[in-house]
């Protein structure tokens, strides 16, 4: 798993909401900063749409990380949708970590629409992290799937 | 005319699908009216080699019951599903995988290793496991395999109807063998039972309140056989489960555990995920102290008692969940 | 040498399937049971939240699913050191009651029986409850069908269904009956006090008239020496919910008693590689294989073992029935085929031991249902006589409540090495020179069926 990991490039899907952190990730590329290019990246209108069926969906179709990112508590654009996505990455984590996938590979951050220098941070600090776990255990039996 | 040909078969099973059928009682003269039942092994003494003799499609209906846990599992669904003209996936374990689908947390090995050499009263000096072996005579025996996971049934053959419930509510049953009875085939692929969730069916008063704390069911020092078993912070599977039972278990003053499966759910699909429904559920009622100042530590405390979210979530369904069995990092 | 198989081995619970290998003059040389399934539970239930355990183990058996989640619960009673009230072990004892009634009408009607009340010969496909309907009658199949039903009722009034019934919280039961329902459960038990004997009438009957029964019943082929094993009471009489557990030998003096959290110092499980299927042996004697041999540590459950580890009956009507029993075959007896009358005994006994139940109102209908529970302790063993003969269930939790270790022993795993020997036995005299048509072959499933077995309960 580790002797490969110079080569390996991680394959993160990147849920953001509409409202802060797609605007935070929108902000950093019309400012031009250089980020890593890993995250592929879905937009939500908020980071409590995203169902932990497409977090198990993502996983399941061999991605390396998953990542949410939101509107910090108390500023998201529908009262309390963040609320209900920390409570959901609880039990995602302690799931994963039962079903052997490294609760490491799921991760949850607040990024504002003015913040693309955190955006760009994360993203970066992701894409090494996930590099040091090595490929998902899923990615072989989504090779030989297909 | 003609009387109709049924059979009924037990895959990894515990039995409970075949008395669900014996506690039709009274109703089994009418099926009888209009069927024979050509193979059962629970109740009847018509062997393999029976079946095998019989003409492909020769079988009108199969009610099959019982996960795909070894090789003569699978061997059996496939020889069922050539003799029948309707399939139908009875019970949890065919429709979902069932509890035995909790299997799929350890490898083959791993369980092999439990049974036969880990477990406290064992006797087994030379390590042996159950496998193809030759006796002092010289006499070849053969035995089959444990497959490397589980399975439900549509994942080794096609599947024409599912009827959920460990075991099957017996109006659920009754209902099915009606339809059948009249000939009003429903579209392919149905699950046969109601579609909303237990909730509905569950007659305990709900306020619609949010939980402080999820606890384990022997922390609460009473628990109100009135009230809705979520609100008290008992982890009740409702909200992500099919209705058809009457809401058996919260009716004994018990959570229910998801025997059904989820609901509007269509088992050769993704959403056949039972897990990321309840995660939700948890997610929506669950009410930290003060919403506005959450922290992971509130969050964590209120929780932390949920220890085996996936021994809960899944009981029933690991088999058909999106991950489906645990890897190895 | 050939080999002949039955396959799948039927009206019973599990998977099954007997290899007869016929050395080359046409004689059994050797006769297996094999047991092809095993799901796993002693390995997946590990990691699980305790309190889920008796739902759990549950599913072991929807033919027994009762004593598994009550012994079950017993053990969670010991594993939080939390013994329940008085009234709660009252519903914990009707629901048993409940089911160990159905469970024996269903194999007296459904299972085993039909091979004695139509014949081991009868054609194969009416030799089962079709058969039974067809000769009795739709009135006495009614009066069948309500009574396993009545059985099914309490379990249901208390667990909110039939089978994996959902009811035992370590340190008591979620659940009890209301007054009207122990009125209607009372008016049951009457019934079934009743119906039990009209069972044993049939069986009676029969008997006398069958030829291939009265002399099968006492020969050699269809009996076995060896041990036996039962819970008691502390006269020696069978408690099918709560005791020590006794062992005879094949003369019936008492080898020992021991409670029955000490089990692993009395039995241990061996294994063949050609089952799935563990062998239990009493440890004193140890295991050698399957031969039937005074120094060979195999014992049977279930009826006839109860029978043989006890002195007699504590309800009267029953203990009549067992004085009858005790004149015709003796006490010990070694007959496997007088699991049947043993049996139908026990539904007597329990019948009214039922109907005892029902009638103190106190006991069941005031008081507590729950002892507050505390910590974890750690391990419990809890123990209770199904139908088909003595469970054993020992878990270790740990302080978060979480399972660490779980070890299952199931009535038939306990009669793996008897019931092996029985067919052995059968099949070498039902099966030679070459003869080998269908009836035949049922003579030799026949001496399984005499013990109920239940093998996805005995592999689980």
């Amino acid at each position: 798993m580790n002797e490969d990991n110079g080569d390996f490039e991680p394959k993160i899907v990147g849920f953001l909401c509409n409202w802060c952190s797609y605007a935070g990730a929108d902000l950093a590329g019309s400012s031009r900063l250089k980020y890593k290019p890993n995250v592929r990246v879905i937009r939500v209108m908020c980071s409590g749409r995203v169902d932990p069926l497409f977090v198990f969906k993502a996983f399941e179709k061999g991605a390396d990380g998953v990542l949410i990112a939101g509107c910090h508590p108390g500023d998201c654009h529908y009262q309390c949708g963040n609320y209900k996505t920390m409570r959901r990455m609880h039990v995602m984590k302690k799931m994963l970590e039962q079903m052997g996938i490294s609760p490491e590979r799921l991760r949850l951050e607040w990024v504002s629409a003015a913040e693309s220098t955190r955006f760009v941070n994360v993203v970066n600090d992701m894409t090494e992290k996930i590099k040091e776990l090595g490929p998902s255990p899923l990615k072989e039996e989504v090779a030989s799937n297909e | 005319m003609s009387k109709g040909k049924i059979a009924f078969y037990w895959a990894g099973s515990c039995g409970g699908c075949e008395v669900s059928i014996v506690d039709l009682d009274e109703m089994l003269f009418e099926v009888l009216e209009h069927f024979d039942i050509v193979f059962w092994p629970c109740a009847m003494d018509i062997k393999y080699s029976n079946v095998e003799d019989m003409d492909d499609e020769e079988i009108d209906v199969c009610f099959f019951n019982g996960c795909i846990r070894n090789e003569e599992n699978q061997a059996i669904a496939e020889l069922l599903r050539k003799k029948s003209k309707i399939m139908i996936a009875f019970g949890s374990c065919s429709h979902l995988g069932g509890i035995p689908g909790l299997g799929n947390l350890s490898t083959k090995e791993e369980i092999l290793e439990q049974v036969y050499k880990k477990s406290k009263s064992i006797y087994n000096e030379e390590g042996i496991y159950p496998s193809n072996s030759v006796d002092d005579h010289g006499n070849e025996i053969e035995i089959p395999s444990l497959r490397e996971h589980v399975d439900a049934l549509d994942d080794v053959v096609e599947v024409d109807y599912y009827i959920p419930g460990c075991p099957p509510p017996a109006d659920v049953i009754k209902t099915a063998l009606l339809t059948l009875i009249s000939g009003n085939i429903p579209p392919r692929s149905e699950v046969l039972a109601p579609n909303r969730t237990v909730c509905h069916e569950c007659k305990k008063e709900k306020r619609d309140i949010a939980v402080k704390e999820i606890k384990r069911v022997y922390q609460l020092d009473d628990i109100d056989p009135n009230r809705c078993l979520l609100e008290q912070g008992l982890l009740c599977m409702g909200p992500a489960t099919r209705e058809g039972c009457g809401a058996a278990c919260p009716s004994a003053n018990m959570p229910c555990t998801g025997c059904m499966g989820p609901p509007s759910a269509d088992p050769q699909s993704e959403n056949c995920e039972q897990g990321a429904r309840m995660i939700s559920a948890i997610a929506s009622i669950t009410d930290v102290v003060d919403e506005k100042n959450s922290e992971e530590e509130e969050i964590k405390a209120a929780l932390d008692e949920l220890r085996d979210p996936v021994g809960i979530m899944y009981m029933y369904s690991m088999p058909k969940s999106i991950l489906k069995r645990r890897r190895r990092e | 040498m050939s080999m002949i198989e039955i396959n799948p081995i039927t009206r019973l619970e599990g998977h099954g399937n007997i290899k007869i290998f016929k050395d080359d003059n046409g004689n059994v040389d050797s006769a297996y049971l094999q047991i092809p399934e095993l799901r796993g539970f002693e390995k997946f239930c590990m990691d699980r939240q305790c309190e889920l355990m008796p739902q759990l183990t549950s599913s072991i058996c929807g033919v027994c699913p009762i004593p598994h989640h009550l012994a079950s619960i017993k053990t969670l009673d010991n594993v939080f050191n939390a013994p329940p009230p008085e009234r709660a072990v009252a519903q914990r004892k009707l629901m048993h009651f409940g089911y160990f009634l159905e469970d024996h009408l269903l194999h007296f009607y459904f299972l085993g029986g039909p091979d004695l009340l139509l014949g081991p010969d009868c054609p194969p496909e009416k030799r089962n409850i079709i058969g039974i309907i067809e000769k009795y009658g739709k009135d006495v199949a009614t009066e069948i069908m309500e009574h396993r039903r009545m059985g099914q009722d309490i379990i249901k009034i208390l667990g909110g269904k039939a089978i994996h019934p959902a009811f035992g919280i370590p340190g008591g039961v979620s659940n009890a009956v209301t007054p009207k329902q122990l009125d209607d459960i009372e008016v049951m038990a009457r019934s079934l006090v009743k119906f039990s004997q009209f069972s044993l009438s049939l069986y009676k009957q029969k008997i006398h008239e069958d030829e291939f029964y009265s002399t099968a019943v006492v020969s050699d082929e269809y009996s076995l020496d060896c041990y036996n094993m039962g819970i008691v009471n502390d006269k020696n009489q069978p408690d099918y919910y709560d005791g020590d557990i006794r062992i005879t030998d094949a003369e019936g003096n008492e080898v020992i008693k021991f409670h029955p959290s000490e089990y692993l110092d009395h039995i241990g499980e061996a294994v063949e590689k050609f089952s799935y299927m563990k062998f239990p042996f009493y440890k004193k004697i140890g295991w050698k294989g399957l031969v039937e041999s005074k120094d060979n540590g195999v014992y049977r459950v279930g009826p006839l073992g109860r029978y043989n580890a006890t002195t007699g009956y504590s309800t009267p009507l029953a203990d009549k029935e067992g004085k009858e029993l005790e004149k015709t075959f003796g006490r010990p007896c070694n007959m496997t085929l007088a699991y049947h009358w043993i049996r139908l005994t026990e539904v007597l006994n329990v019948s009214e031991q039922l109907l005892e139940l029902a009638l103190d109102r106190d006991l069941v209908l005031e008081g507590d249902l729950r002892t507050p529970v505390n910590k974890v302790v750690g391990r419990g063993v809890g123990c209770i006589e199904a139908a088909r003969g003595t469970l054993i269930h020992d878990y270790e939790v740990d302080q978060n409540g979480l399972m660490k270790d779980v070890n299952l022993i199931v009535p038939t795993t306990h009669n793996a090495a008897a019931i092996s020997l029985s067919i052995t036995k059968a099949a070498q005299k039902e099966i030679d020179q070459g003869v080998t048509d269908k009836d035949h072959m049922n003579r030799v499933e026949l001496a399984l069926r005499a013990y109920d077995p239940c093998f996805g309960c005995a592999t689980h």
